[in-house]
């Protein structure tokens, strides 16, 4: 177990140590969060209505959300070059623990969401989204929020070790999440979408999570949200750990 | 099990060891050995089932079935204690690009079980011994192909394994790169560490290998040393070059008293394996002449590992393969 840590701990400063080296992926987290978040507040946002807030206070948990959910795509091509440069032969040859590989991945996961979510709430706090309840709220916001990312690591790890190329990792996880973001809560409100897009995003996780994200940073009512959240991400952690373990072991030929 | 019986003579022990992808036998049944200090070579085509050879000793595939040991560790059931042992470099050079020589190898070190300082000391050490210093503080994706092989070679010996494996060590280099190479792997292997190394390159295993094994369609076709496989294919070589217009079946008529073998014809080339090599340019000459045959040139030479690999395979070493991807 402790070299389980170690180990995990080992890959994952791995993962972050290269991540400046590679400006595609950085501007990816950076840049491209902030233009969206430009985009629907200052194109969009004038035409929805958001009763009871502000569009900006509206869209950050939403749009936070979503990219959270795509910050665990880092693991998908991680693992995908892993593979195919052969550097999971290498570390497979090593008595390192085995389960390492992917921890440290999504461990890392973690961190880097953590990062363009503090990229976002500043981008958002400079253009007038405020918290609006006490700071417990928030700081639990921020911890759900990172768990969510965590179960979408599991994901991505998944469709990385799946797909033969980066590039089709890249169309599987766009054609999957990105609708996804969209038909839920994140951006417009529910209520303003047709049948049955509309009976989607109520049960869609997305819509799930973002509900919760309202509740703990603006006091928007909780009804199941935060529970629902919760089960999701614990629900999405227990079908894809698995699955990308098992994928895991048949990427590695073993 | 016969298998509990393992030898710890040998370092490296392989008996009946089939692997099967789909339909095909990527290894049908293959029995090798290694002493301890030993290079073997293993010599085959693409597809010859080298890689699958090495992937099942370095612990990352289960055979179907046969039993393999490494110093003794079965690769199945002592899986965990055999990988402290040996190292592997491997065909496509794996090292994280995006880190520099000195992250790499102190990683290497780190998941091998070593603290951070003395697997930074270890990785230092190592770059000295491969001329990377320099390169050391530089992102791998900056390297050329020779020295991210070396590279991918210093992080194979990190924890100084007993025995190394070397899965096509100088495949896709240039030449300059490859004789780089050679000299770093003979000094690393005159130390005493044992060495199985696959190659498709005869000249390779010619130079590195105290003992060839030569694979083909996942089966040993022949096994000995340099000379013994060149041995088995008969003397040497007499390579007669005729004059424009005189007649090749003549030539080889006259040849056939001095060989046990018919001689080969290849347009104006008459080849034929000698029984016994002193005085053959002189019998030959003397046989051609009175046979009125007249000859341009007529050299001996040693039958070359291309010959016992054409002989063994009846097909060429390194021609093109349909199997390419037997790592998969």
């Amino acid at each position: 177990m402790r070299r389980l840590v170690t180990d995990t701990l080992i890959i994952a400063e791995r993962n972050l140590i290269r991540l400046p080296r590679a400006p595609e992926l950085l501007i990816a987290f950076t840049i491209q969060p902030i233009m969206f978040v430009l985009l629907f507040r200052y194109v969009f946002g004038g035409a929805i209505r958001t009763p009871g807030y502000s569009y900006v206070d509206f869209l950050i948990p939403g749009i936070i959300v979503q990219n959270i959910a795509f910050g665990g795509f880092v693991t998908a091509l991680g693992l995908n070059e892993d593979v195919h440069k052969g550097l999971i032969d290498r570390f497979r040859s090593l008595p390192m623990a085995r389960a390492a590989v992917l921890a440290g991945r999504t461990a890392s996961d973690i961190v880097t969401n953590a990062l363009s979510m503090t990229i976002l709430l500043i981008t958002g706090v400079i253009i007038g989204f405020a918290f609006h309840t006490s700071a417990l709220h928030a700081i639990a916001g921020v911890a759900l929020l990172l768990f969510f990312g965590f179960a979408f690591s599991w994901f991505f790890a998944f469709v990385g070790l799946l797909t033969s190329t980066p590039e089709s990792a890249n169309s599987v996880a766009f054609i999957a999440v990105f609708p996804l973001t969209f038909i839920s809560s994140a951006f417009v409100p529910v209520s303003s979408m047709p049948e049955p897009l509309k009976s989607f995003a109520m049960v869609n996780p997305f819509t799930k999570v973002v509900d919760a994200m309202r509740h703990l940073w603006l006091g928007a009512p909780a009804h199941n949200s935060v529970w629902a959240s919760i089960v999701w991400t614990v629900v999405i952690i227990a079908i894809f750990s698995p699955l990308a373990v098992a994928r895991y072991r048949r990427a590695a030929g073993g | 099990m016969e298998t509990d019986h393992a030898d710890p003579a040998w370092a490296i022990e392989v008996r009946g060891v089939v692997k099967r992808f789909g339909m095909v036998r990527a290894l049908d049944g293959v029995d090798l050995v290694a002493k301890e200090g030993e290079v073997l070579g293993l010599l085959g085509p693409n597809g010859a089932g080298k890689t699958t050879l090495v992937r099942v000793l370095t612990t990352l595939l289960k055979p179907d079935s046969g039993s393999a040991r490494v110093l003794g560790l079965d690769v199945v059931r002592d899986e965990g204690k055999l990988r402290e042992r040996i190292g592997l470099a491997g065909q496509y050079a794996a090292v994280d690009e995006n880190l520099t020589g000195l992250e790499n190898l102190t990683m290497v070190g780190r998941l091998y079980g070593a603290d951070r300082r003395p697997a930074k000391v270890r990785a230092a050490e190592l770059l000295e011994q491969f001329e990377l210093v320099e390169a050391g503080r530089r992102p791998a994706k900056t390297y050329s192909g020779g020295m991210r092989r070396r590279l991918d070679l210093a992080a194979a010996l990190v924890a100084k394994p007993p025995v190394l494996f070397l899965d096509e060590p100088t495949t896709g280099l240039d030449p300059r790169g490859r004789l780089g190479l050679w000299d770093v792997i003979e000094s690393l292997v005159a130390g005493g560490t044992t060495a199985l190394l696959t190659t498709q390159y005869l000249d390779e295993a010619d130079r590195l290998a105290n003992r060839i094994a030569v694979i083909d369609h996942g089966r040993l076709i022949a096994e000995g040393t340099s000379d013994q496989l060149k041995d088995q294919v008969g003397g040497e070589r007499l390579e007669v070059q005729l004059e424009a217009g005189a007649d090749p079946r003549a030539a080889a008529r006259a040849l056939v008293p001095m060989s046990d073998e018919p001689p080969s014809a290849d347009g104006t080339i008459i080849t034929v394996s000698v029984r016994e090599h002193r005085g053959a340019i002189m019998e030959a000459v003397r046989r051609l002449a009175e046979a009125g045959v007249a000859v341009d040139d007529l050299a001996l030479r040693r039958p070359t590992l291309d010959d016992v690999f054409l002989a063994l395979t009846g097909h060429a070493a390194e021609e093109p393969r349909e199997q390419e991807d037997e790592a998969a």
